[in-house]
């Protein structure tokens, strides 16, 4: 509330010194990467307006677009799959017991393998291909979101499930009016942290399993030439990407029906 | 147990009736007796305290009036009928945090009646805002109400369901002394304006012979029913009438409370 006692003008000067603060560290940072670029004569390293250069390289001739959108796409269909079958699957485990301790185990033991680990299977099932790279990128995806819905489930507080059980709800009443909004706030940090896993392993994947995407461009442009501004250039392109994917879903924890569930809500009214 | 109670034998003019009630929990083999032999009856639109020491089980005996908890031998008979899950004509407020956070204070008190039509509901969800006295906090959501106003939304959720039994489990026990005392007060009113059959429990001496037509004292575990005082005092209540304080000290004295502190 506070907020709302201050004029506009009051409202906008921090938010502009805080812009200004972030402006000047971009600044600082990317004069003491070229100067450090410029005193290593010989090195392949590019400095800040080389890898800028490259990105407008890529931007022009229209591979930026090609490989950005291949990348999305994977991502996209991979995360997607895994949230449509992780959402029910936790919920399932989080609230019975049996299928719990039938299956909680191999998950704890699948948990640990790193989803690049995957790779090979995924190319000897599927071939070198958008598949394999998406199976990837669900795998990666599904059992870190099975367990957030999971252990969230398991968190609801007894009272809301024993009062929808007094008002009447049963199955899906019961899902979709309690046990659904119970564990949005949570579901929605684990939907923030698997994206970023996603978005980690589609890089992966696509230096190995496909020719096309992010991860492709950084080591194709290695193997073809050197082409170390290139290789930043896409670096850069996946920090931006996955920043803004970040900020997308840290949006939604702003909603008002949400709010109650992250640690400070009583400060942020 | 519950096929062997014929209902025709239960009087006619009770709401609710316990009979024969055992609850034995299991823990590491070990059985432990929580509730033995309780048998009670509940007159319609009666208010009744379950008065006990923490611990006691008192709440035990509610979740199993609820229809929470299956009893291991006896049973409740509601109107007659056994319980055996909970039903929307009996409604539960809980201790405390029965809210749904993620709902603003009208949705919490409109949650169980969306199947009346549109109009109806907002009717009712205004009446009950008014009736609990949160006028002007139909669209907060519960993380933002003091601990008073989140217990009387949560009254008003489960009077806006129209139940004919409520079920209070310490529902004020939580608050400062204050609040406690004005919110008993409210409680009281509406229980005159609507006359709802009450199951109260409490372990606060005070707290039960100021709101209740009879207290049901329970002894420690295995919790039974030690002794039922009918209230004879008119409300509202003169708390320092003799009778009260009288009450208040008979019961103090069975429960084994000194007198000075």
């Amino acid at each position: 509330m506070g907020a709302g006692y201050g004029t506009s003008s009051d409202r906008i000067a921090p938010r502009m010194r805080k812009a200004w603060v972030s402006v000047s560290g971009v600044a600082i940072l990317a004069a003491a990467w070229e100067m450090a670029v410029r005193l290593e004569t010989g090195s392949l390293l590019p400095g800040p307006f080389a890898v800028v250069r490259a990105i407008g390289e890529l931007a022009a001739n229209g591979l930026l677009w090609k490989h950005l959108v291949a990348s999305l796409f994977r991502v996209t269909w991979g995360y997607l799959l895994a949230v449509l079958l992780a959402v029910p699957a936790g919920m399932l485990l989080g609230s019975t017991r049996r299928p719990e301790q039938a299956i909680g185990p191999y998950l704890e033991v699948l948990r640990p393998i790193s989803p690049l680990a995957w790779i090979p299977i995924a190319i000897l099932w599927l071939g070198v291909g958008d598949q394999a790279a998406i199976a990837i990128i669900f795998l990666a995806s599904f059992l870190p979101l099975t367990l957030a819905v999971k252990n969230a489930v398991r968190r609801i507080p007894k009272v809301h499930l024993q009062a929808a059980s007094n008002f009447g709800l049963g199955g899906a009443a019961r899902v979709r009016k309690v046990i659904f909004p119970a564990i949005a706030p949570q579901l929605i940090v684990g939907l923030r942290l698997t994206m970023g896993i996603a978005w980690l392993v589609v890089v992966a994947a696509e230096m190995i399993a496909v020719n096309s995407g992010l991860g492709f461009l950084i080591i194709d442009a290695r193997n073809a030439g050197n082409r170390y501004d290139l290789v930043v250039a896409g670096m850069v392109l996946i920090g931006m990407v996955g920043l803004g994917l970040d900020t997308a879903l840290l949006r939604l924890e702003r909603l008002p029906a949400l709010r109650w569930g992250y640690a400070n809500a009583s400060e942020r009214r | 147990m519950i096929q062997a109670l014929g209902t025709e034998d239960l009087p006619a003019a009770s709401k609710v009736q316990v009979r024969g009630l055992n609850v034995t929990f299991e823990n590491d083999g070990q059985p432990i007796h929580i509730l033995k032999d309780i048998d009670l009856a509940v007159a319609p639109g009666e208010f009744v305290c379950i008065l006990g020491p923490s611990g006691c089980g008192k709440t035990t005996l509610l979740q199993v009036l609820g229809g929470f908890l299956a009893p291991t031998s006896g049973g409740v008979f509601i109107d007659g009928e056994p319980v055996i899950r909970p039903d929307p004509r009996r409604i539960f407020v809980f201790q405390e945090r029965g809210l749904f956070p993620w709902l603003t204070t009208e949705e919490n008190i409109g949650f169980g009646i969306d199947r009346l039509g549109r109009p109806e509901r907002r009717a009712r969800i205004q009446r009950y805002v008014e009736l609990v006295g949160l006028g002007g906090f139909e669209r907060a959501f519960p993380h933002e109400l003091s601990g008073g106003m989140k217990q009387r939304a949560e009254v008003a959720r489960a009077l806006a369901m129209n139940p004919d039994v409520l079920f209070l489990d310490e529902p004020f026990g939580a608050l400062d002394s204050i609040t406690r005392l004005t919110l008993r007060r409210e409680l009281l009113r509406i229980w005159e304006a609507e006359r709802k059959t009450i199951l109260f429990v409490t372990h606060d001496i005070e707290e039960s012979v100021q709101l209740a037509d009879r207290i049901v004292v329970l002894s420690l575990r295995p919790a039974t029913v030690r002794r039922v005082v009918e209230v004879d005092i008119p409300h509202p209540r003169d708390l320092s009438s003799r009778r009260y304080l009288e009450l208040r000290d008979s019961i103090g004295a069975e429960i084994g409370l000194a007198h000075r502190v």
